[in-house]
């Protein structure tokens, strides 16, 4: 088997937010909450606490275990959506209802759709070239491109 | 796990109520199966932390509920918003931001949202009852109903408790359903107390604290002098914590006893409280020394009610500060009314006082001077003023406050 073949990622998901999206996957070892993580203007991670402090989300597919902290979070993400520095995609490991209004406001509002996924995270490493499509019965394609 | 929809569910998420109501449908119902309910249920009313200005998206929202011709289907009180709208010229604001931030207050009126623009909107005449579903933003209104009530809410925010309003509906989930609201961890205070304002707020900030997740169960709590001691708990521990329930045994409506508060269960830890740990955890929220020159007293957060009032009122006539030193009190509108009315507030000008409405003294610009010490009986006040508006911060009890306001610098415990 070729390392490419081995590292190959075809997963199904569930839509918390349907959409299609590809960018390089930002994996992050813990839970960031957009309130007072990350800064709406530029996407930047803006927690101190936080081990990914510096990266910015921009126009990446944001990998993470779960959401975490304030309703306000909900905000930040539909600005950030807004302004063109959300993510393109995230996917959790677990249902986040915070991270899930805030990106169904911002398709309401700006017709900007931001899929939102819920699968298994393990095996997907910051860099991936991540595509995130629309499979039969609404469910979410994750694969490695 | 499925979200099951009544057929009015239905009809409001396919538009038949309008575009506004079908939005706000789709909406909670991402948000209940995210969370896992499996149906939704009535609610009685409303409260909205909806009024602080943060940024264009949240305004974009209310005014597409605007355009939609939405219209909230129970009654929705409103929390409080940047702006003193009874008393312009207050706030200082560029602007640049004054005009979407008044905005953002006009366009949740136009909502059938009630202009109440208070935190405590259990001191108005829509004050839930016991039992009652509600949906309810803003941590202290939340606790407050909760545990003093017994009303019951989640921790509802952004967007969804006005989508909770529009449609009259919440996730049957959490703090709404009896299981859930089973005390599951024990704060024994050791030792005799007496009622004071003080210990109130040190046991708030305590059990937030040290809460997490769980909800919180005290006893050996005196009996409370009113309930704005309780107020004042509940806030404190809303702010240290998450706490959007406590149960305070022989006091609260859900815990007559401790087997009440525990629905017969074992408490999952014990944590005991001593003087000293009231003690420290109060002198962490004063960052200056007793002496230091005082340039405001802030007091009303959460928003003063009428029996608060009726406490600091004779206080000030009695010390008499003479200083200039400005005594700001946050309070509701209607409150204020009331006491105006009652002619109480008369002879404020001679004390300094200056009452605030529809806003609070920490989250926009009303301090005329930032460069002192700011004198606060909250906790809540003194955990975020010096982030938000960067002063320096003494907390003491209403009566010292005064009594400083009236010496020109901290001053505590001198009876």
């Amino acid at each position: 088997m070729s390392e490419q073949e081995s590292r190959a990622l075809n997963r199904v998901g569930t839509f918390q937010l349907a959409g299609e999206a590809q960018g390089a996957a930002l994996v992050l070892s813990q839970a960031l909450s957009f309130w007072g993580g990350i800064d709406a203007e530029t996407g930047d991670i803006t927690d101190h606490s936080h081990p990914d402090l510096g990266n910015n989300v921009a126009g990446k597919i944001l990998v993470m275990a779960s959401g975490r902290g304030s309703s306000s979070s909900s905000s930040v993400l539909a600005e950030a959506i807004r302004r063109g520095t959300a993510p393109a995609g995230i996917i959790l490991e677990r249902p986040d209802p915070i991270l899930a209004v805030g990106a169904i406001v911002a398709e309401f509002l700006y017709e900007i759709s931001m899929p939102l996924v819920v699968c298994d995270i393990s095996g997907i490493i910051s860099g991936d070239r991540i595509a995130i499509g629309l499979g039969e019965g609404a469910q979410a394609i994750v694969s490695r491109i | 796990m499925t979200l099951e929809l009544s057929v009015c569910d239905q009809s409001m998420l396919q538009g038949e109520h309008g575009p506004a109501v079908a939005a706000a449908m789709r909406i909670l119902v991402a948000f209940s199966k995210a969370v896992g309910a499996r149906k939704l249920l009535d609610i009685a009313g409303a409260h909205i932390d909806g009024c602080l200005y943060h940024g264009q998206a949240n305004l974009d929202f209310v005014e597409r509920l605007v355009e939609g011709g939405g219209h909230v289907r129970v009654p929705t009180t409103l929390n409080v918003g940047s702006f003193d709208l009874i008393h312009p010229g207050l706030v200082k604001m560029p602007l640049s931001q004054e005009a979407p931030a008044r905005r953002l207050m006009k366009a949740h009126l136009e909502l059938g949202c009630q202009a109440t623009f208070t935190c405590a909107p259990y001191q108005t005449r829509f004050r839930p009852a016991f039992g009652e579903q509600i949906a309810w933003g803003e941590s202290n209104a939340i606790v407050f109903a909760n545990s003093v009530i017994g009303a019951r809410t989640n921790r509802y925010g952004d967007f969804i408790d006005l989508c909770c309003a529009m449609t009259g509906r919440a996730p049957a989930w959490g703090l709404h359903l009896s299981d859930n609201r089973r005390g599951q961890i024990l704060f024994e205070l050791t030792g005799s107390f007496e009622a004071a304002d003080a210990l109130f707020v040190g046991v708030g900030l305590i059990v937030g604290k040290a809460s997490g997740d769980r909800i919180p169960v005290i006893s050996g709590l005196p009996q409370p002098r009113d309930e704005d001691q309780l107020k004042a708990l509940g806030a404190a521990a809303a702010t240290t914590g998450a706490v959007a329930l406590f149960h305070a045994v022989g006091i609260t409506p859900e815990a007559k006893t401790l087997d009440e508060a525990f629905h017969g269960m074992a408490p999952e830890a014990t944590i005991r409280i001593s003087r000293a740990d009231i003690d420290y955890a109060l002198a962490k929220l004063s960052s200056v020394p007793d002496g230091a020159p005082l340039a405001a007293v802030s007091l009303g957060t959460p928003h003063f009610s009428h029996d608060e009032w009726m406490r600091l009122l004779p206080m000030l006539r009695q010390i008499a500060p003479g200083r200039g030193i400005p005594i700001y009190v946050n309070t509701g509108r209607a409150t204020l009314k009331r006491l105006q009315d009652e002619g109480e507030l008369d002879d404020a000008e001679e004390f300094n006082l200056i009452p605030v409405t529809d806003t609070c003294t920490y989250v926009t610009a009303i301090l005329e001077r930032l460069d002192g010490v700011a004198m606060t009986n909250s906790g809540k006040w003194a955990h975020y003023a010096p982030g938000n508006i960067g002063v320096s911060v003494a907390f003491a009890d209403m009566e010292d406050c005064v009594r400083s306001a009236a010496a020109g610098r901290v001053v505590r415990g001198a009876r």
